[in-house]
């Protein structure tokens, strides 16, 4: 219902004396816990993209694992030659590699599975606030029963439906997701519609799609983007707890979730690396992203400016 | 200062707690839960462990699984269709009435046809008719010579007469829960524990402890957490990742018993070409695996110590046939297939394959100990032997119903796939029947046979072994047919797992090979 | 108001049916329950009838209506691994994670409430920025890894708690329940603190944010002004306008610690529905998951008309119709 759902924030109109982006550079810049965040941020995404070419070994390779390196601790030589940083897991896996690679599985279940939510749910969200009537009434009611079901519970059930797999966990984390970006964007769009240059766009006889893409929904990402910082970080967290019951992905191309569950039951024997580090590189990269995430919307969100 | 006091409630808590187990109780944290109190509702190692307890069979076997009487005080065989019983004299149901034939007549009656239950005991029972003799007499008649009857009856507990038509939920309330064994029920909370008190008045003389509680504790870093903080007295199934550091702990014990269950592949025998291997270029391939020397190859190419070490931890045994050569009808001159590369190399040479071909092997996730991840160090030697593995772990749920009939028209659906067999009966003829006679479903041959391997040679002598009543002979049978079988690779026997139990150090283990964790196993020093 | 809840009802029973179809053609597509149920050693035969037994022979859509059949008459089938109802299976074992939930809520207001407003009235106290700082902690972190963590410290090494489990019980008005017993205390403060790590956060923003706002009102500096004590300030005028959205939200936020249970349970073996779920799912055990989902949907519907309706009573401003705003 609507009368339950946060206040929606309005979409920021930034000043307008110098460029709006600078602005709000300035204004995100001021906090060096967030600009640090970034940092981080954006060195994991590099060390992500970059895997490949910057471990000592491909974890995902059956014939370059050796079972005789398995359970190493950190700083081990690996028969292969090289020294294994983080220790190795069960398999073999180099763990700093596979910490690397598992990065790579996370991230981009987290950044596409959002990316494909935020396009379904602003599609969406923009068509019940510009046509209104019967057809917003028909996708609020969607969107509120959506959203009235806790996301682990849903994916959960999904997840254990479709079977595991990078392809699968990404169609479940956007049928939990989607209705997020559904309801800010509507909330946000129907301000805008109301607005004179809206009205002026109707008069000159633009075409329906041309004055909700091109001019309404650039007003809407102020929002977008802070929820979309929020939910990568949650289906992040999703897909690593869903790993970890068992639902999840494969344990043959282990994401940071299926890591730290592999480790999981190491850690009583005191081989604590291979859950530990990995658990790491989970909490930092959520950390990150959700310090980035709440700089933004303290900076978007002009109801908390100062 | 309010840190301080929550400090001290802890403390508190720690202390009533840890005062609160008394020396004739026993807190044992099993790694599985009963789903029901009803001794034949479901044929699951998780329940039958627990209503053993309660329940008795007519005959028991002890840790090594060897046959000992147990309702059934003597027996003689009187002719190759009839076997005459005598019970034990005295024995008296929880509820205070006397045991006899006919609760042995009532119990033949209720096993077969619990309604709703996902697998009975009918296996057991039917074909076997009951006569009585006197009130502690009876005769069992069979169609054909039973060589396994003992270890049939030592498979499920005797109920009360008087409890014939309770319905499951009698029993899981505790309303019919009368039997003769040792404890007594006293409470059940589904998913949580169950609770048992002592029967002082058993024939066998009065149990050690006074109240058994079995708590289920499923994930195993919690269970070893469990008794690593005295949450519990004594746990099942300790983790291959613990075992190490639980054996050198000096405030714990432990004890190991090989298990009779064989972690195993199976192959693909019954396509011309399979779903599963493809040439390197992608091409459809003549199914490599009908040829003895891939097989061959594949076994040789396991290096099963290096996985009983780095996967099991040690916590298992290199495995050489369907159960573990101590028991009975076994072949002592299998040995497990030495690890040879090179020989393995040249083998697929010889077979026309120097190049290997590409291969998904695929195994249970979460069913047998550590089972995905010795798929996956399988699947690294098989990719040094130069083949192009593909590993693929499925759910427990999802892999049985396609590795029996997920394939076209109902065939099993892989090609080369990691299965458990565990031979209940303590001998390999149920091993040989199930895992390698030909696939018939009229006769209930090969009734596991997922690689659909046939071997008129094997059949004959299984179908002989299982008619004949000398044992001597029958095990002779089966050991030469587990040798022909083995010597074909009909099945690539990988490991016999061990179970290992761990208690606090005042607590004695006896071990059992056939995974039940039973109260009576376990004694104070 | 009536036209308001049966608006609610017949939204909840759309998600039903909708998560009743998913799981029931889902477990299917999964794979055969009986595979899992039968033991190793039955013949095909033997098999094939433990699936006769069940039901499991017919073709799904056939299984799907006598399943809405059996619905319609108040019977959601038995479980197919217990032999017992599937909805008795849940309702035995909901008073547990009702239990674990409603302390973890508890937890979460007396640890959120005092940290959120001591954040709010002292931003820039490093303090402050200290507890923000666990805020954003605790958003981040896995549950399941602190679940975990908890156990390995306060079980394993200082050996404090006991690690798993739910304690004794006891009766207290007729309600059975462990939190009448030291024992029980003793084995739910781990979970509940573990399940309650997302919404001592939540609380600790909520009031924080709240405190900021309030403390800038005309009444707050009127109170002041007016030399009323410090403490009566923060403990009556500030507290009660901050507490309004932080009832509400955690009213709906219940619903979520129970789904969140799943996890929680699963650690730390506590005997609750999560657990069954779980549980359920691994065994394909189909009418326990359809029960679970319609219980659930259920408890959801009903807490949130609760939320809404007080809602609407403690802000007038609020209309409860079903129309959006």
């Amino acid at each position: 219902m609507s009368s339950k759902a946060a206040p929606v924030p309005a979409a920021a109109p930034a000043a307008q004396e110098e460029t709006p982006f600078r602005r709000f550079v300035a204004q995100f810049a001021e906090d060096r816990i967030a600009v640090a965040g970034l940092l981080v941020f954006t060195l994991i995404v590099l060390a992500a993209l970059l895997a490949p070419w910057i471990t000592p070994q491909n974890p995902y390779s059956l014939a370059k694992l050796d079972l005789m390196d398995s359970r190493l601790p950190p700083g081990s030589k690996a028969g292969d030659g090289f020294t294994m940083m983080l220790g190795s897991d069960g398999f073999g896996r180099d763990i700093f590699s596979a910490i690397f690679y598992g990065l790579r599985i996370s991230l981009a279940v987290g950044a596409i599975s959002c990316l494909i939510a935020a396009t379904v749910g602003m599609t969406v969200g923009l068509i019940a606030a510009y046509a209104g009537g019967r057809v917003e009434n028909l996708i609020m009611r969607l969107v509120d029963l959506q959203l009235s079901l806790p996301a682990i519970l849903l994916a959960l059930i999904l997840v254990s439906m479709f079977g595991k797999g990078v392809d699968k966990i990404i169609i479940a984390l956007v049928l939990v997701q989607w209705a997020y970006y559904a309801r800010t964007v509507r909330g946000s769009a129907l301000v805008e519609r109301g607005k004179d240059y809206v009205e002026a766009a109707r008069c000159l006889g633009l075409s329906h799609a041309r004055i909700v893409f091109r001019h309404i929904l650039p007003n809407c990402l102020a929002p977008i983007i802070v929820v979309a910082t929020v939910q990568t970080a949650h289906s992040i967290s999703l897909e690593a707890t869903l790993s970890f019951l068992g639902v999840g992905l494969a344990q043959t191309e282990p994401s940071l979730g299926v890591l730290i569950s592999n480790g999981f039951q190491y850690m009583l024997s005191g081989k604590y690396w291979i859950s530990f580090f990995p658990g790491l590189a989970l909490l930092v990269t959520i950390v990150s992203i959700n310090l980035v995430g709440d700089r933004l919307r303290d900076v978007l969100n002009p109801r908390l400016e100062k | 200062m309010k840190l301080a006091m929550k400090r001290a409630l802890l403390a508190t808590c720690a202390v009533a707690y840890a005062t609160f187990a008394l020396a004739q109780d026993i807190r044992i944290g099993t790694s599985s839960e009963p789903t029901s109190m009803d001794p034949h509702f479901h044929n699951l190692t998780p329940n039958n462990q627990i209503m053993a307890h309660i329940f008795e069979p007519l005959i028991s076997m002890d840790a090594k699984q060897t046959i000992r009487p147990g309702l059934a005080e003597s027996w003689k065989v009187i002719d190759d269709t009839t076997w005459e019983f005598k019970l034990r004299a005295g024995v008296k149901f929880h509820d205070g009435s006397d045991f006899g034939v006919d609760d042995v007549i009532a119990t033949w009656a209720r096993a077969p046809e619990v309604p709703k239950s996902p697998s009975n005991f009918s296996a057991y029972i039917r074909g076997k008719t009951i006569e009585k003799v006197d009130d502690l007499t009876f005769r069992i008649k069979t169609a054909g010579p039973e060589p396994l009857m003992l270890n049939h009856l030592a498979q499920f507990g005797i109920i009360s007469r008087k409890n014939k038509d309770m319905t499951t939920e009698d029993y899981n309330s505790g309303k019919a829960a009368s039997g003769t064994g040792p404890f007594k029920f006293s409470e059940y909370v589904a998913g949580d524990r169950v609770v048992l008190t002592r029967n002082d008045t058993h024939w066998g003389g009065k149990p050690t402890w006074g109240k058994v509680t079995f708590k289920s504790i499923k994930s195993d870093p919690t269970r070893v957490a469990a008794l690593l903080s005295g949450d519990v007295d004594v746990i099942e199934n300790v983790p291959t990742a613990d075992a190490q550091r639980i054996k050198k702990d000096a405030r714990l014990t432990t004890a190991s018993a090989l298990s009779n269950r064989v972690i195993y592949f199976h192959l693909d025998r019954h396509r011309d070409t399979t779903p599963f291997i493809k040439g390197k270029d992608g091409a459809d391939i003549k199914n490599p695996l009908y040829d003895l020397r891939v097989r061959q190859a594949l076994s040789k190419a396991l290096n099963r110590p290096a996985i009983v070490e780095r996967v099991m931890e040690g916590e298992a045994e290199p495995a050489s046939q369907f159960i573990p050569e101590s028991y009975a009808g076994t072949s002592k001159n299998l040995k497990p297939t030495a690890y040879d590369l090179d020989g393995a190399k040249k083998l697929l040479a010889e077979a026309g394959l120097p190049n290997g071909f590409k291969i998904t092997i695929h195994g249970p996730n979460g069913r047998y100990t550590n089972d995905a991840k010795i798929l996956e160090a399988a699947g690294q030697m098989w990719a040094r032997l130069g083949l192009d593995v593909s590993v693929e772990a499925i759910p427990a749920a999802n892999f049985f119903s396609r590795a029996s009939t997920g394939g076209a028209g109902g065939v099993p659906e892989f090609s080369l796939f990691l299965v458990g067999w565990s031979a209940g009966t303590g001998e390999p003829s149920d091993s040989v029947k199930a895992l390698t006679t030909t696939f018939d479903r009229s006769k209930g041959t090969g009734s596991a046979n997922r690689g659909r391997y046939s071997n008129p040679k094997v059949d004959e002598l299984l179908l002989a072994a299982i008619r004949t009543v000398d044992n001597a002979k029958r095990n002779a049978m089966l050991a030469e047919a587990t040798e022909i079988a083995m010597n074909d690779v009909a099945i690539i026997p990988i490991h016999y797992p061990l179970n290992t139990w761990a208690a606090k150090k005042e607590f004695t283990i006896t071990p059992r090979s056939d995974e039940y964790t039973l109260a009576t196993s376990f004694g104070r020093k | 108001m009536l036209a308001f809840i049966l608006r609610r009802a017949g939204q909840g029973l759309l998600v039903i049916l909708a998560m009743v179809v998913i799981v029931f053609f889902g477990v299917n597509v999964v794979g055969d329950p009986v595979w899992i149920l039968v033991s190793p050693d039955m013949t095909q035969d033997q098999i094939a009838e433990v699936s006769r037994s069940l039901g499991l022979d017919r073709p799904i859509w056939e299984q799907f209506f006598h399943f809405v059949g059996g619905i319609l008459q108040g019977d959601l089938g038995r479980s197919f691994v217990h032999g017992t109802p599937a909805i008795r299976l849940i309702l035995d074992r909901m008073p547990a994670t009702i239990e674990l939930a409603l302390v973890a809520l508890f937890l979460a207001v007396i640890l959120g409430i005092p940290l959120g407003l001591f954040a709010g009235l002292k931003p820039d106290h490093p303090l402050s920025r200290g507890v923000m700082a666990v805020s954003i902690l605790g958003f981040s972190l896995p549950t399941f890894w602190v679940g975990l963590m908890l156990i390995m410290v306060f079980a394993v090494m200082l050996g404090w708690l006991p690690a798993t489990g739910r304690g004794d019980l006891g009766s207290f008005f007729g309600i059975t329940t462990s939190l009448v017993t030291l024992d029980g205390w003793s084995h739910i403060l781990m979970p509940a603190f573990n399940l309650a790590l997302l919404k001592i956060s939540l609380v600790i923003r909520l009031a924080r944010a709240g405190t900021r706002e309030v403390s800038l009102q005309d009444y707050i500096k009127f109170a002041r002004a007016k030399g009323l004590s410090r403490s009566r300030i923060i403990g009556v005028h500030v507290l009660k306008n901050i507490l309004i959205p932080i009832v509400t939200v955690l009213g709906l936020e219940f619903g979520s610690l129970v789904a969140f249970s799943v996890v929680t349970e699963t650690i730390f073996a506590w005997p609750g529905m999560g657990k069954l779920l779980l549980e359920a799912i691994q065994r394909l055990d189909r009418p326990v998951i359809v029960a679970y989902v319609i219980i659930v949907v259920v408890l959801f519907v009903v807490i949130n008309l609760i939320v809404d309706i007080l809602y609407s009573l403690l802000d007038p401003r609020v209309r409860l119709s079903g129309a959006p705003a």
